[in-house]
Order: structure tokens, then sequence, then C-alpha cells
């Protein structure tokens, strides 16, 4: 440490590589350990659910039956509901976290950006249950009288909005989810935005592009693969989530091509069903269903890093 | 006749071994066991574990017992109940604690005699949300059929035959149950269970089941909150979370023709004519006497019949007849249904054969 408050412009021949060492074998090992605990992770979930993997073998994926009455457990309705919140939650705060962040680095007034930015990061710091609870008092009774009214006499036309009004439901899961993820989707998205080279709307504006040809052609289309990271890592969010989603989806572990329906997240079904597990194959299940939603995860991310490969033009890659 | 020479013994018996009487000094020694490990030794510590539906009842035993016996200390943790019989079956803890008795399956896998101790019980009310609250009879097989999905709308005519002069709205019946594993389910399906051959056949009971429809509510609070606002919903919660909330419940129909409102009295009765064995394994759902609630359920403390630590299994044996004496009289003001002389008097017996 000494050798780096030395005001000598050179580093002394005599310098010990000790302090160097260390801190690369510290650094090492700290990162290690990160490595370390999701093996840990799924190791351990892999030996929960031994009984179960051995039971129902593959199959346990595409099941559809859950019944801890006669021991048969199936994992499909639970991947369906997971991926099918999630997906409605990316499409509802990409375009409006993307949107707040351009609006936030490109149009507001300098005085306004800060206030705004400080808002949208206290939305993440309110805990999950309690937009569980907000959910099931507040928003789930307005879904229920007017949103999900009008979208059945306006879009009933679509499978996706048929059928009996409950408002717990696999779309008011889908806006919870949202709404909580809409921090982090905003913020990344900012910091995306904010490292596009000014040179670049400098550009477009020398060939007299308006605001919104800028926007579109300097500042977004540089910026897609940052934007489209700030989505995956909103994904990522949105694959666990639990509590919050637990109260307002509904908890039936159905397959339906409604919204309206009740649905059931693989988060969900193991905080709800754990505690009162007492057979051994059920709590084998159980961990299995840990297991899938790693692997899910994990998945979708690989398959998410490999589409940002392939998309192409430039800009900044990294995100986070 | 022993056990009769015994019962008041409690209370009396505990005092001198009390080094200190007044409540004030209880508290001081507990912060005090709490904030130093060192004076922690010299109070003993028993740890229980399992379910979260007697949870109310157990704290509140635990602190009054404070004042019998200050040398001991009780910690539960409201896991669940299977949690609970997982830990005592592991001796991870000292007693467990479970809404359900143990399958044959469990049981079998414990390393010595595990008893059953059953020590309250609570009953299960069906609420619903219909405009004006009208006061509801419904017998066995229409609750079955509703949670089935064969009777759907509130006008069908086998909820207007019991329930005449009641304006019944023709509107669908949406279904509310819990959707965490819990004993308030498993009574409630044991008992459609009981008066349904098709409930029987086709969903079965346990803390969690293949619900043929209906919604998912986390909790009492889940389920409540949910029937509240939705028109039409009918769901099942706990007689205490009912009576709590003023929610609107449904009178059943009993073995014995009654419609019975759930209350603690109709919840003793239920108790008092159940059939109870020798292990104290039972179910008393649709239970036989005149004014017997039919959904309710006993729940139970998991002890060893042979406890490994003399001084633990002591103050153990100590505690429960303390429950079964004095404790019990907790019970009404906490919604829970106090076990009736005779069974009260079995579970002494069983508590006295306990070997430490």
């Amino acid at each position: 440490m000494s050798s780096v408050t030395t005001t000598s412009p050179v580093l002394p021949e005599s310098t010990s590589r000790g302090p160097d060492l260390a801190f690369k074998w510290v650094a090492g090992a700290a990162a290690l350990v990160v490595v370390a605990l999701i093996v840990l992770v799924g190791w351990q979930l892999y030996a929960g659910s031994r009984l179960a993997i051995h039971k129902f073998g593959f199959s346990f994926l595409w099941t559809r039956e859950w019944n801890p009455v006669e021991d048969q457990y199936g994992a499909l309705p639970f991947i369906f509901g997971t991926l099918v919140s999630s997906l409605i939650a990316l499409l509802i705060a990409v375009p409006l976290g993307v949107a707040t962040a351009l609006f936030l680095t490109e149009l507001a007034p300098l005085r306004l950006r800060q206030p705004v930015v400080m808002v949208i990061e206290m939305l993440a710091a309110v805990p999950s249950v309690i937009f569980g609870l907000w959910g099931i008092f507040v928003l789930i009774p307005w879904l229920r009288d007017h949103l999900f009214v009008w979208l059945k006499h306006s879009l009933g036309f679509l499978p996706l909005f048929r059928g009996p009004i409950y408002g717990v439901s696999m779309l008011a899961a889908g806006i919870i989810i949202a709404i909580m993820i809409l921090p982090i989707v905003t913020s990344i998205a900012r910091e995306i935005l904010r490292s596009v080279p000014n040179l670049q709307r400098e550009a477009a504006y020398a060939l007299g592009a308006t605001r919104w040809e800028v926007l579109k052609i300097a500042v977004l289309s540089y910026a897609r693969r940052g934007l489209f990271g700030a989505a995956i890592l909103g994904l990522g969010r949105a694959l666990g989530e639990t509590m919050a989603v637990t109260m307002v989806i509904g908890n039936n572990p159905q397959i339906a091509a409604s919204l309206f329906a009740p649905g059931y997240t693989l988060a969900s079904v193991i905080a709800n069903e754990f505690a009162e597990a007492t057979s051994d194959l059920y709590l084998n299940s159980l961990f299995e269903l840990g297991l899938v939603l790693l692997a899910v995860t994990i998945l979708v991310n690989v398959l998410a890093q490999l589409m940002l490969k392939s998309m192409t033009g430039s800009g900044p890659i990294k995100v986070g | 006749m022993g056990v009769i020479r015994s019962l008041p013994a409690p209370a009396g018996f505990f005092q001198p071994d009390s080094p200190f009487p007044s409540l004030k000094n209880t508290l001081v020694t507990c912060a005090l066991a709490a904030l130093t490990v060192t004076t922690a030794s010299a109070q003993m510590l028993i740890n229980g574990a399992g379910a979260t539906f007697p949870q109310p009842i157990y704290t509140k035993w635990f602190d009054a017992y404070q004042k019998v016996d200050a040398s001991v200390r009780f910690n539960y943790q409201g896991i669940g109940s299977g949690g609970g019989q997982k830990q005592i079956l592991a001796e991870t803890v000292d007693f467990g604690a479970s809404d359900g008795p143990m399958s044959d399956e469990n049981l079998a896998k414990a390393p010595r005699k595990l008893l059953h101790l059953p020590t309250v019980a609570g009953a299960v009310a069906v609420s619903y949300n219909l405009e004006g609250n009208p006061q509801l009879n419904m017998d066995g097989p229409t609750l079955a059929g509703i949670f089935l999905g064969t009777i759907t709308k509130w006008n069908d005519p086998a909820i207007a035959a019991q329930n005449a002069g009641v304006k019944l709205p023709d509107i669908d019946i949406v279904v509310v149950h819990r959707s965490d594993g819990s004993g308030t389910s498993f009574i409630f399906t044991d008992y459609l269970s009981h008066v349904s051959p098709d409930w029987k056949s086709k969903v079965g009971k346990g803390t969690a089941v293949s619900w043929p429809l209906g919604l998912g509510g986390k909790g009492n609070p889940g389920v409540a909150g949910q029937v509240k606002q939705t028109p039409g919903a009918i769901g099942y919660v706990e007689l205490a979370y009912a009576h709590q909330n003023n929610l609107p419940f449904v009178s059943l129909k009993n073995a014995a023709g009654t419609y019975i409102a759930p209350t603690v009295a109709s919840v003793t009765a239920a108790l008092a004519s159940a059939t109870i064995p020798d292990d104290f394994r039972f179910s008393m759902v649709d239970s036989p006497g005149a004014a017997a609630y039919p959904i309710a359920g006993a729940t139970w403390l998991l002890v060893y019949a042979e406890q490994k630590d003399h001084a633990k299994g002591e103050k153990l044996v100590q505690f429960l007849k303390w429950a079964y004496g004095d404790g019990e009289k907790f019970a009404p003001a906490l919604d829970y249904a106090p076990l009736p002389d005779a069974v009260l008097k079995r579970a002494l017996e069983r508590v006295q054969t306990i070997k430490y």
C-alpha cells in the first residue's frame, strides 16, 4: 500500500509484489464465493428434490396436475404462470421505463430531473408485501370494475380478454410486477441513454433532424442493445418476484388463455405450500420447483445474452 | 383416580419453586436472560415449533406460565405443521405442534414413541358476500357442490330450499379457498370428504389439495379480503378471524340435522361427541352431537413418551399439566374451544405416562 501513496512518479524497483498478489487472491476468492454460492444453491435444490426427480423424471416439466392429496406433481402450470406474468410485466414496464428515461435525459427541464429520479428510486424501496396489500385493496377493485371491464368490452374478440372477471388474475399480477420492476428498468435505461455521446445528437441535428428524429436515429438506435439489457435485468427480477404476486394472482394452477383468469407462479407455490408440506415426495416436488425456477431464470438469461449478441448496432453493451 | 387428585395441583405446586412471584421481577429476569448468555443458562429453555393456528394461545400460555415457574422459558416458532412434524422427528426441538394428526408413514419415522396431545380445538367458518348479508343455512352436500363447481348460482334450488324467505340473487358463486397449505384447509376438506363421496373421490383431504375451481387467497386475511371484495363470493376462514372481522357466516346442518352457527360452545360440543381413539389421532368433523358445529378440528402437541433430558422432560411435563389445568381457561377468550372434561382427563393421564 505504501507504494501507492508514494509521491515519486516512478515506482521504486524494490517495491514488494506482496500486496498486489494478496489483493489479487482476495478479489479472486470473493468472486469464487459468488460462483460457489450458485453451485451450492443448485446442488442443494437438486439434493432436496432427488425423490421427485427420480419418480417423475422429465415429465415433471410438462405435467399439468399438482395434487398433494394423490402425491401427483407437475410443474407446467407454474412455469406457464411465471413466464406469462413476467412477460406481461415486461410489455408494460419496458416502454414505460424507456419513455421515462428518455424524458429524464432528453426532454425534462434540468430542475425537474433530480426530483423525478428520486421518486422513481423511492418506488424501488417499497417492500413487496406493501405492493401486494395495495394490490388487493386498491388496484384489484379498480381493475375489476374499470380497466378489465373496458378491455373485455373493447378487445373481447381476443381470447386473451374473455371469460369471467374476478379481479385477481394473471393480468393483475403482471401489472403489479411491472410497477415493481419499473424503477430498475428506468434507472438502467437512464444510465444507458446518458452514455450516448453528445456527438451523436449533434450530428443528427446538423443533418436537420427534428427532435423526435434525433431521438429515433441518434439516441435510441445507438442505445438499443443497452436498453435490451435493461429489459433483461428487469425480467430477472420479475421471474422471481413472490410476495406481491402471490397476493394478486389468484393462485390457481391452471393454464388459461384468458388473462382475466387466475394463475400461479413457481415462486408463489413454494412460498404458499412449503410450511405445511408433510410428505417426502411433496417436499421434494416443491424443491424441484425451486430447481426449475433457477433453471428458467438461467435459461432466459442465456437466451437474452444470445439475442443481445446477434443484435446489430454499436453502442454500450454492458449494463448495470 | 390419581388424575383427579392431581388436577388442581399445578397452580400450587410451582409456587415454592418460583423465586420471583411478581410480574415485574419476572420481566426483569426475562430481559436479563435475553441480554446475556450466561444469565440465560440459569433459565432452562424449552424449544418448540409447528402449527401457526394455535400460536396465539400457545404464546399466551408461555407468557402466563412465566408467572408460575420463572426457571423455564419456552420458545415457540410458528413454522407450520409440516415443519413442526419434521423438527420433532429430527429431535431438533423439544416438542412439536401440528394442526392435523401425523400420518402413519411419518409417525413410523419417529425414533421413539411419539405422543399426540390435543390442546384446543377450533372451527372453520364459511363466509360469503351477498347484498344485505342475509343469514344463510346450508348442509354439507350443498357446500361440497359449491366447492366442486356443480352448484354455480346463488339462486340454485339446493341453496334456496334451505333458505326459505331469503331472496337469493341470480349471480355466479365465486369460490375462494386458501392458497397456502394450512390446517384450516385440512379441517375444511376433511369435512367435505366426510359429507360428500364425490368430494372424497375427486379431491380428498389435505393441508393443500387440487381445488376443482376458485381463487386462492393467502392466509385468512387473503381469503377474507377476497370474499369481502367480490360480490357473490364464498370462502372459509378460521372462526377467530371471522369473529374479529365481523364476517357473516353460514349455519351448517350437523349430523343430528340441526343448523348450527360456529361458536366456541358448538365446537366444544363437537369435541364432546367425537370419537377419540387411544392415540388421540382423531378427526372431529361432522360430530354426532345435537349442538355440534360440523367443521371443527383439534390441534396437537407432539411430545416423546420418553424424554432424553431429565430436567427438561420434568419441566415440560409440569407445563403440560398446568396447560391442561389453568391453561385451558384462556381458550374461549381467544376463540378456541377448550377440551371437554372427559378428554381433558384422558390427555392428563397420558401426560403422566411421559418418562423422564
